[in-house]
Order: structure tokens, then C-alpha cells, then sequence
């Protein structure tokens, strides 16, 4: 009896793949809690650094670092990080539509844009568009290092000096919990004054070895490297918990389908023997 | 009781070492320096090589850092340590890099098939093909 052969081999095909996003949602699980520590671990050095500056600011009055100067902004950096792969949700889609709005605003203001990109999906969706990349690094681990990024960080650090860009912004996704990712924008030059203000009683200033512009560019760059870095590793707990949740819908859709198959299996099943019967009765009947 | 100064070491990627210590040394860029509790504000660039950190007159720990910044404040050092060895041409070179290969991916874009791309449209195209026969099937 050949009843429902398709549905068979769909059943089984459909359950195939559950197995796969079972894995893949089981994978993304202990992952995500490894780049969670690993987010964490990165906190205390942008606590400790931001906490210097905010001192070397208020004990340094008279050295003004372009990177804490305002000027009038003509064209913006922007450092956006993205996932390597995909199946991960909507979480790289709902940070371009952040970054995109971002850039029409821009766009109206006649302001123009470079964008250097870290993860493939992000090169891939923003040289579409034709945005003007200007950096990129692709195919990182999962467990990046400061070494990975600093090429690109350099690259826009360097036109901030030369006045080729006159902002920098870090677009980004925020861990809020494993359910949730927020997507942002966030500016990271020129650092604003509000952000540096902090009430020391008494004035001091530190000694400077060798002398304080070049401390004060090093901690600078090491403070902007140091936010970028940790978005990046931010970015990946978050994409390892979004395709999780991902992994775990596919797996119940492929449940459910699996159950409706089987459903449709089983009538299938049951009428052609229903209407053997009848044939055979019928038959016997007309002897 | 002897004086203690509060340490903390940290990289971008993890804490070293937090806790109390009777004296803390490290290589500066200028020489090395030993910094006892209550050292006046101070900050420097280290070079590559060894910070030490006399937690007791018997206990001492050793770390090796590859550069950064020590900082000081009468009753913190923070020790802001690189993850690797920077020098600036090394730094440029990596700078070049990012800058290449962005301009190469953005030159073959006609040539060699987008493969990111091409799996979305593809995963789109799938999904819209479930749903029709999704709909064909509630329809009959």
C-alpha cells in the first residue's frame, strides 16, 4: 500500500532539519554563555580608562585634544559591527534599519558618510547600497582580539585627526537580556565635555612621563579602541543569543508542521483503508 | 601595619589583577619605577615587560604586559595593559589592510557572486514558497 509515500518522506525530511536547528539552538546556548563572560570581562578596563580621562580632562585644562573638540561637522565616520553568518534572527536587519535612518538624516543635513565594517553581513548589505566603505575585517572568531580591530580604528582615527571626518559614531547591538538586543547609534568623537564632568574638590594634575599630549593621545585612542572592541564582543553574545531564540522558534515551527503532516498522514491512511474495506464488502455482496 | 595602595590590573579583553599591595614596579618608558602607597599623581607609558606586584613582604606576583599605561593616584595604581605588542608600524600596517581589503571586495563586487546576498534572497525566496503551499494545502 503506497498511501502517503510524500508525506512520509516529508515528515522525515522536515524532521531532519529540527535535528539541525536543535543542534545549531543547543551550540548557540553554550556559546552565548561564553561570550557573555567574555563581555563582562572586558567592562572593568573602559570603567578604569574612562575614569582617567575624566581626570586627566579636569587636571589638564590647557592641552585641548581634538578628539574633545566640537567642530562643525561636514562628514561622519561610522563603525559598524555586524555578525559573520547568518540564522540569527532579525538582528543584523534591525541594526541596518537603525543605521539607515541615521544616514537619511544625515543625508538631509548634506552631511556625508564613511563607514568601515566589521562582519561580512554588514559588507555585504552596505556595499549593496553602495555606502563608501572605507575599512572592513571580516571573519573574526568568536572570541575576537583588540589586535583584530585596531587596523580599522586606526583607519578612522586618522581621518578624525586630518579633519577627514569630523564625528565618529559606533552603531552597534546592546545586550539587554537573552531575549532582547537593542540596536544603536552611539557617538564616540569628539567625547563630549557633559560626559567628562565630574566634581573633584581640590585642583591637582598628575606628573607626565614623557609629557602629557603624548599620554593624553594614547589613552585617547586606547579609550576609543576599548568602547569598539567591547560593542564587538557585545554584538557577538548578542548574536549568539538572538540565534538561539531563532533556532528554538524553527525547531518548535518544524513540531508543529511535523504534527499537521502527521495528521494529514493518517486520514490519508485511514480512507484508503476505509475504502478498501468497501471494495471488498461491495465485491462479496455482488457473489 | 604596613601601608597599602590599592592595584588593579586590566587589559581591553580581561581583568589581571585587582587587589592590595605594599608596592607596585613597572617598566616606564623612562626607566623602571616603583610606586609606594601615597606616591603623588603620576602617569606614564610603559614599555614591554614585567609589572610587579609585592603583595606582602614575602608575596610577590608577576605579570608581563606588553605596553600601556600605568596610572597612579595616592591610593590607586591602575595598570591599563595592552593585549599585544603596538608599535606604530605595525599599527599601520594593520590600518592598510582593513583599507584593502574593503577596496578589493568593493572592486570584485561585479565579478564574484555575493554569496551573503544570494543566501538571502535565496532564504527569502524560500520562505514565500513554504507559505504559498502552506495556503495551498488550507486552501484545498
Amino acid at each position: 500500500m503506497a498511501v502517503g509515500k510524500e508525506i512520509r518522506t516529508q515528515i522525515t525530511s522536515i524532521k531532519n532539519t529540527q535535528k539541525i536547528t536543535r543542534a545549531m539552538e543547543m551550540v548557540a546556548a553554550s556559546k552565548m554563555r561564553k561570550t557573555k563572560e567574555k563581555m563582562d570581562a572586558t567592562r572593568p578596563y573602559s570603567k578604569k580608562i574612562s575614569q582617567i580621562i575624566k581626570h586627566l580632562a579636569h587636571a589638564n585644562p590647557e592641552y585641548k585634544h581634538p578628539f574633545l573638540q566640537e567642530r562643525e561637522v561636514k562628514r561622519v565616520g561610522v563603525i559598524i559591527v555586524s555578525s559573520d553568518r547568518g540564522l540569527c534572527g532579525g538582528l543584523n536587519s534591525n541594526l541596518f534599519r537603525v543605521i539607515l535612518k541615521h544616514f537619511q538624516e544625515w543625508e538631509q543635513a548634506n552631511i556625508e558618510i564613511d563607514v568601515a565594517i566589521i562582519g561580512s553581513k554588514g559588507v555585504s548589505f552596505f556595499s549593496s547600497i553602495n555606502a563608501n566603505i572605507v575599512g572592513q575585517v571580516t571573519r573574526l572568531s568568536d572570541m575576537p582580539h583588540l589586535e583584530d580591530l585596531t587596523g580599522l580604528i586606526k583607519l578612522m582615527l586618522d581621518a578624525f585627526y586630518q579633519k577627514g571626518i569630523d564625528a565618529l559614531y559606533l552603531a552597534s547591538n546592546e545586550f539587554i537580556n537573552t531575549m532582547t538586543q537593542k540596536p544603536g547609534v552611539e557617538k564616540l568623537l569628539p567625547i563630549s565635555a557633559t560626559e567628562l564632568e565630574e566634581d573633584l574638590s581640590g585642583y591637582w594634575d598628575y606628573l607626565y612621563e614623557p609629557d602629557a599630549q603624548e599620554v593624553l593621545d594614547i589613552l585617547l585612542s586606547r579609550f576609543v579602541e576599548a568602547i569598539v572592541y567591547q560593542g564587538l564582543v557585545e554584538n557577538n553574545a548578542c548574536e549568539q543569543s538572538a540565534r538561539m531564540v531563532a533556532m528554538k522558534s524553527a525547531s518548535d515551527n518544524a513540531g508543529n508542521i511535523m504534527d499537521e503532516l502527521q495528521l494529514v498522514y493518517n486520514k490519508a491512511r485511514q480512507a484508503a483503508i476505509t475504502q478498501e474495506i468497501s471494495e471488498i464488502v461491495s465485491g462479496a455482496a455482488a457473489v | 601595619m604596613t601601608m597599602t595602595v590599592h592595584v588593579d590590573i586590566v587589559s581591553a579583553e580581561k581583568e589581571i589583577y585587582s587587589g592590595l599591595a605594599e608596592m607596585v614596579f613597572a617598566s616606564a618608558e623612562l626607566g623602571e619605577v616603583g610606586i609606594a602607597p601615597r606616591h603623588a599623581p603620576f602617569i606614564t607609558k610603559l614599555t614591554p615587560g614585567e609589572v610587579r606586584v609585592k603583595v606582602t613582604e614575602t608575596e610577590q606576583q608577576s605579570f608581563y604586559v606588553s605596553g600601556g599605561l600605568l596610572e597612579v593616584q595616592p591610593h590607586v595604581v591602575t595598570v591599563l595593559a595592552d593585549t599585544a605588542i603596538r608599535a606604530k608600524d605595525i599599527d599601520e600596517a594593520a590600518a592598510l589592510d582593513a583599507k584593502a581589503r574593503a577596496e578589493e571586495s568593493l572592486s570584485d563586487k561585479s565579478g564574484k557572486i555575493d554569496y551573503a546576498k544570494a543566501q538571502a534572497e535565496l532564504a527569502e525566496a524560500i520562505m514565500q514558497l513554504r507559505t504559498l503551499e502552506k495556503l495551498r494545502k488550507r486552501g484545498m
